[in-house]
């Protein structure tokens, strides 16, 4: 059956076809959708868990436990995860575990674009590394046998343009029968429980299984040599193997599925058979110092980049400069200015209920330490009002610590209802055991909003639809030690801010939780109700625009006094949120009721 | 042969992921190895998107560079300047005559590029540039939010060897039943206002 697939969902395919029953994730682009696709499948269970660390914990719980697993991650979740994928290593598993890791060259949606190959060679596990979907359906198989046959976890590395590029794959195979005795979980203390002893007569285990992985690498069928035109000899992986079969056709190529650890009878035979041997891969020179390990003399990011992604564009340029190609192949695009554009990053949407909090902390001229989640955006003009922003979880840890360096104002640590389940709980618990003049403010969406409205444990339902139980914030914190606690609607400009005025005002931590759904969940877009701005009031002041909501511009009606363009409101992207209208000094902008009435 | 390649760029939230979508779906029924790239993730409605899809009997990479594109369809007319360069010389432009002004626009700190400037960059870049109101014919239908259709129609004038069948078969499977007379309409009415402007299907 041949089907147009994206990488992530030809993940999720073969996961189901190679008999994973348990898989489980935490959201995060560019990985987010193998989930979403594996979850409905029949007879699986998959799980959204608070964060990486526990869904590799799940994963490998399971695997323990004798059924085939996946735990799923962007690059940046293996960070968190990395202890579990180091002590998984050294126990190896009774079923196969596959650890999917979607990084993010070039940093789409994320913070650095650290390269998850080292993370492989760093706990010493193999990296499959597919080029286009039907491989990465393919190798998901792959990755599960050869989990069982050395005992070990594996790392299947996607980038952006493998997981969401779309191409045809062939599903063939079939999902084995499920099994219908009750598995049994197998004692073995010496493999499974690290204390130093046990630890000490697993290391060498693992290290002799590296080895034992290097030699099989050799007759890998997904390590791929074609000899062409003998004068020059790439050798790459991933999506870069793309652009140098479209960039190159005649070269030859040593194509790696299985980049660590590498074939080195394969690479040596093959620089053997070639002029010229390059490297092209993306971000780090991780093959390139492999083959140069073994002595081989090589080129790679001393021609191509290490920063950003590849595309054939940049391979064909770059190659062009060190003489790999004619001038002749250089591009020759459409002469076009666009520096001067205005440019049009994503932004908070319309009716997003963080506006409204972040134009208050802006008012009040609170220095806020932002985390990871939509909110991060209200660092842009006109709100300009998020001033730090590292990892998922950051915010409160560095709130504190900017407070125990002694500013006097207190501080903001802003954070998502879905980042702070992730690791903003235990940093919470800090600071109320620690104290300090800390003001955590939950901005609650009641979802995982950026990456798509995934569920969390706030939200009262899990990934496969069950409903469960709902954390009730107040209670959590309140049982953590905090006793200056508000609940704020994030729509209210005045409670938000009286909240945050009360805190600023007192001694020690306090919790602010403002909450309101986010304004695209499909329960809300019901309620939208575009607004309107009454021309006559309205005499172009321009306080509106500093909401930074979308949905208002400038109109082409000036007004006589001012000489300043009036607002208007744009009917497509209005929600009725009302912040721009709690704003108007003139009451310009009617209010939902009034537009009732009127 | 070499690939067959379409640009589609746009605002988000307005239906290049739909259009895109459609386009492969095409490729893949007239027989074509197809690939398609997008990027989503962050926030991205009123970010500036751009989706890719290539056809060809084997297509390596999915990602068009700068003077690769065949065929450009811009949603809108800003995002037409900002991502003209990936048009190869010669290829064909299609810009929705419609406006969003970004946030730095409506808040007073940029300007809006003007009319002139687009028309004058469109006929720089080539011969074949139409400026269409795919989003007034649509809003003449009763929806201005199947304007992507629209501009699939006024493509599909450009792709003669493709059945006008399969187009609509790909348009019906994508939406959702109750909008697939809608849309079925969208997509005619744009191949007209195509076909009137420019009469001969081959560039």
């Amino acid at each position: 059956m041949k089907q147009f697939l994206s990488g992530n969902e030809a993940v999720a395919w073969g996961a189901w076809q190679a008999g994973v029953r348990v898989a489980a994730a935490y959201p995060g682009t560019p990985s987010t959708e193998i989930l979403e696709t594996f979850a409905p499948m029949p007879n699986v269970y998959a799980e959204w868990s608070p964060n990486e660390k526990v869904a590799l914990d799940v994963a490998i719980g399971a695997a323990y436990a004798g059924s085939r697993a996946l735990a799923v991650m962007k690059h940046v979740g293996l960070n968190v995860a990395a202890e579990s994928l180091f002590y998984s290593s050294m126990t190896g598993l009774e079923a196969g575990l596959v650890i999917v890791s979607a990084d993010d060259p070039a940093m789409h949606s994320s913070q650095n674009e650290q390269d998850n190959r080292r993370y492989a060679k760093f706990a010493r596990v193999p990296c499959l590394e597919p080029s286009d979907s039907h491989q990465a359906c393919e190798m998901v198989g792959t990755a599960l046998d050869l989990s069982e046959q050395f005992d070990t976890p594996v790392l299947l590395r996607l980038t952006t343009r493998i997981s969401h590029c779309y191409g045809v794959v062939d599903l063939v195979g079939e999902r084995p029968p499920e099994r219908t005795d009750t598995p049994e979980f197998v004692v073995d203390t010496a493999k499974y429980v690290m204390v130093p002893g046990n630890a000490r007569r697993r290391h060498p285990v693992i290290e002799e299984r590296i080895r034992a992985l290097g030699e099989f690498a050799e007759t890998f069928p997904q390590n791929r040599m074609e000899i062409r035109d003998g004068a020059l000899g790439i050798v790459s992986n991933g999506i870069a193997y793309q652009y140098v079969r479209e960039t190159f056709p005649d070269a030859s190529t040593l194509k790696l599925g299985m980049t660590y650890p590498v074939p080195a009878k394969m690479l040596r035979q093959f620089a053997s058979q070639v002029g010229r041997l390059i490297v092209i891969e993306e971000l780090d020179p991780f093959i390139e110092e492999e083959v140069r390990l073994l002595g081989i003399p090589v080129e790679g990011k001393s021609i191509f980049p290490v920063c950003g992604e590849l595309s054939q564009h940049t391979v064909r340029e770059c190659a062009i400069r060190a003489g790999l190609l004619p001038e002749s192949e250089r591009a020759r695009p459409v002469e076009s200015e666009t520096a001067d554009l205005p440019p049009r990053p994503p932004i908070l949407c319309p009716g997003c209920p963080h506006r409204g909090v972040f134009y208050v902390t802006n008012k009040l001229g609170l220095v806020v330490n932002g985390d990871i989640g939509c909110y991060t955006l209200a660092f842009l003009p006109p709100l300009g009002a998020v001033h730090t922003c590292g990892c998922m979880g950051a915010s409160i840890g560095v709130a504190h610590g900017v407070a125990k360096a002694g500013i006097a104002q207190h501080n903001v640590a802003a954070i998502g209802d879905s980042t702070f389940f992730h690791t903003g709980m235990p940093a919470l618990l800090n600071v109320a055991y620690n104290q300090s003049n800390t003001i955590v403010l939950i901005v609650d969406n009641r979802t995982t909003a950026m990456t798509g409205h995934q569920s969390h444990p706030g939200t009262g339902r899990t990934l496969q639809g069950k409903e469960t139980g709902q954390v009730e914030f107040e209670a959590l914190v309140r049982a953590m030690g905090f006793r200056k606690i508000h609940t704020v609607d994030s729509y209210n400009l005045k409670e938000v801010q009286s909240a945050l005025e009360d805190c600023v005002e007192a001694e020690g931590p306090a919790v602010v939780i403002a909450r309101r759904e986010c304004a695209l969940l499909p329960e809300v877009r019901k309620h939208w109700l575009p607004l309107r701005v009454n021309a006559e009031r309205c005499n172009g002041c321009g306080l509106c625009f500093r909401v930074g909501c979308p949905a208002i511009a400038k109109s082409d009606v000036m007004d006589a006094k001012t000489g300043k363009p009036k607002a208007r409101i744009d009917p497509l992207l209005c929600t009725g949120c009302e912040i721009c209208a709690q704003v108007c000094a003139r009451r310009a902008i009617l209010f939902r009721e009034q537009l009732e009435t009127a | 042969m070499v690939a067959i390649n379409f640009l589609l760029a746009g605002v988000g939230g307005q239906g290049t992921i739909l259009a895109s979508d459609v386009l492969a779906s095409v490729g893949l029924r007239a027989g074509y190895d197809v690939k398609k790239s997008e990027v989503h993730g962050m926030a991205q409605r009123g970010g500036s998107v751009t989706t890719s899809i290539r056809w060809g009997d084997k297509v390596y990479s999915p990602l068009i560079g700068p003077g690769e594109a065949d065929f450009f369809v811009s949603f809108e007319k800003l995002e037409a300047l900002r991502h003209i360069g990936k048009l190869r010389p010669g290829g064909v432009v299609l810009v929705n005559d419609y406006a969003i002004p970004p946030l730095s626009v409506s808040s007073g700190s940029d300007q809006y590029p003007d009319d002139e400037r687009l028309v004058g960059v469109l006929q720089a870049s080539t011969a074949n540039h139409y400026l269409l109101p795919a989003n007034s014919l649509a809003e003449d239908l009763g929806n201005p939010r199947v304007n992507n259709v629209v501009l699939l129609g006024a493509l599909s004038h450009w792709l003669p060897d493709v059945e006008l069948p399969t187009w609509l078969e790909a348009v019906r499977d994508r939406v959702p039943p109750r909008f697939a007379d809608l849309n079925e309409q969208a997509f005619l009415v744009g191949r007209e206002a195509m076909e009137k402007v420019h009469p001969c299907p081959l560039p």
